[in-house]
């Protein structure tokens, strides 16, 4: 599977600014910024931005050209195991689901979504690895692992540009009151819930770090400081472990939850994955 | 002065014995002054106070990174009594409300997920606190 990459022909200046420079990548009608007003009831912002928005014009350049990101090596890794048969059943992902950029165009700005057979919500690591094991008859992927990041990483880069979109009625309505929950609970030794740091205070510096709203649109991101892509999950356990709590597991359900409620969070936000992060 | 032993002192009060009244906290929690020389360590130490995160002041200008969450500090002294800046580093809920990010320099959670390793402790000890206060009162308007 060929991945398709794209580079903006001039950036913009004012990138730094309020002003949004576009997209490299062709975005949906009316979806043109990374900045969007907040449409859900009882949303606790007016404004939602993209982490990009917070970040400095070297990074935010790193993220729009394709051929500079180090993220899309993991795309790249992804769209060859897309094609690796693999498991009792000899099958592939592209067995099923053929052609990636059709076929997984929405899915990655739908997760978490409702699963019926396991009664819980599954977001988009776990239904790869359902997949694995159901369909494909494979043993699922360690969390954080290479294949599971680089998977994950080109499913949702095929849903680059789509509006991020989550179900929260019916069964969803207890997990996403949960993860409203656990994003209002101070937690730790500093005593800190998520809404202090990305609600209060988003745009200002904490020590060297730019506080951004706390989005999940870009995930996985490629991080400097890493040298590597990283989950969403690992990401939440950083912020957990710099208020000196004890972060609940990667993978685990009240993750799942907070994944639910924060992807709430941006809705309407343009799927930006794989995104550049400090 | 300045050495931080790790004999407990007897006049020393734990953080859950703490008073603090109409947003003061009077006598020294240790007992004795602290050093303001060791308190602007504290002041940037990531490890420790990490105050740096939140708040500048022109004092510790030279540091590459300071956050700007919280006011700068310049003139702190001459804003706030002794007994007033030890309310606000021992716990800053009790002065700013409860909905302030400012941590509560000393004190202890239970039932809140705390990592194991901080567990029962607060970030500062006493004497941190006492020597974060001297520094603090060094900070006056020129
Ligand atoms: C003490 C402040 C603080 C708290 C509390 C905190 N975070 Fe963060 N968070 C940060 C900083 C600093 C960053 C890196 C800069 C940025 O993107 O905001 C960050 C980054 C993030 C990001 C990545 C955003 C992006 O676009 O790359 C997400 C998602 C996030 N936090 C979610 C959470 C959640 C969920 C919680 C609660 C479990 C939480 N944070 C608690 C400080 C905090
Ligand atoms: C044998 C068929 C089969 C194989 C092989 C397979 N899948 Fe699936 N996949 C499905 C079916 C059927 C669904 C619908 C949901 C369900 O019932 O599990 C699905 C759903 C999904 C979804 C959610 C789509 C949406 O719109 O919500 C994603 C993402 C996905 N698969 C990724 C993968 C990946 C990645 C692989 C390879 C590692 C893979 N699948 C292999 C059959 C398969
Ligand atoms: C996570 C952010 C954060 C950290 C860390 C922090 N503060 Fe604060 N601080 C604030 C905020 C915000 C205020 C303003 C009160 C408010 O809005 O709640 C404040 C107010 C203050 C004030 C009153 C300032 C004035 O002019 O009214 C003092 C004094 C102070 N802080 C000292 C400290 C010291 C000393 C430390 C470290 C031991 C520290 N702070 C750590 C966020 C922080």
């Amino acid at each position: 599977m060929m991945v398709k990459r794209t580079k903006i022909a001039v950036l913009s200046a004012a990138a730094a600014g309020l002003v949004m420079s576009g997209y490299a990548f062709a975005l949906p009608e009316g979806v043109d910024t990374v900045q969007v007003t907040a449409t859900a009831k009882d949303h606790p912002l007016d404004e939602i931005y993209s982490g990009w928005h917070f970040r400095t014009p070297e990074t935010q350049a790193l993220q729009q050209d394709d051929f500079e990101n180090p993220g899309f090596l993991w795309v790249e890794q992804g769209a060859e195991l897309w094609e690796t048969v693999d498991g009792s059943e000899q099958k592939s992902c592209a067995s099923c689901h053929e052609d990636a950029a059709d076929t997984m165009a929405t899915a990655g700005a739908q997760m978490p979504k409702w699963n019926e057979a396991l009664g819980k919500p599954v977001n988009l690591e776990q239904q790869i690895n359902l997949c694995r094991s159901e369909r494909m008859g494979a043993k699922p992927w360690k969390w954080e692992s290479s294949e599971l990041l680089s998977m994950t990483a080109f499913v949702r880069n095929q849903s680059r540009g789509t509006p991020v979109e989550v179900q929260i009625g019916g069964p969803m309505t207890p997990w996403f009151e949960k993860g409203k929950d656990l994003y209002n609970t101070r937690v730790g030794q500093l005593d800190l819930a998520c809404v202090n740091c990305h609600q209060g205070y988003y745009g200002q510096s904490i020590r060297a770090d730019r506080l951004s709203q706390g989005q999940s649109n870009g995930f996985p991101t490629y991080r400097l400081k890493w040298q590597k892509i990283g989950s969403l999950h690992r990401r939440f356990k950083g912020c957990m472990d710099q208020v000196r709590a004890e972060p609940y597991k990667v993978g685990s359900d009240e993750f799942l939850a907070l994944e639910l409620y924060v992807n709430w969070r941006g809705q309407g936000l343009p799927v930006e994955a794989p995104a550049v992060r400090q | 002065l300045g050495t931080v032993t790790a004999t407990a002192n007897a006049a020393t009060i734990e953080p859950q014995d703490v008073v603090i009244r109409d947003a003061e906290v009077e006598a020294s929690l240790t007992g004795s002054p602290g050093d303001p020389v060791e308190g602007s360590k504290w002041f940037k130490s990531r490890k420790l106070g990490n105050c740096l995160a939140c708040h500048g002041n022109r004092d510790q200008i030279g540091e590459p990174f300071h956050g700007d969450i919280g006011p700068p500090l310049d003139g702190v002294a001459d804003r706030y009594s002794e007994g007033e800046l030890r309310a606000i580093l021992v716990n800053a809920k009790s002065v700013f409300g409860p909905e302030t990010i400012m941590p509560g320099f000393y004190r202890v959670f239970d039932g809140q997920r705390v990592r194991e390793e901080f567990q029962g402790k607060p970030v500062l000890t006493a004497t941190q606190v006492e020597d974060v206060i001297a520094y603090l009162k060094t900070l006056k308007e020129e």
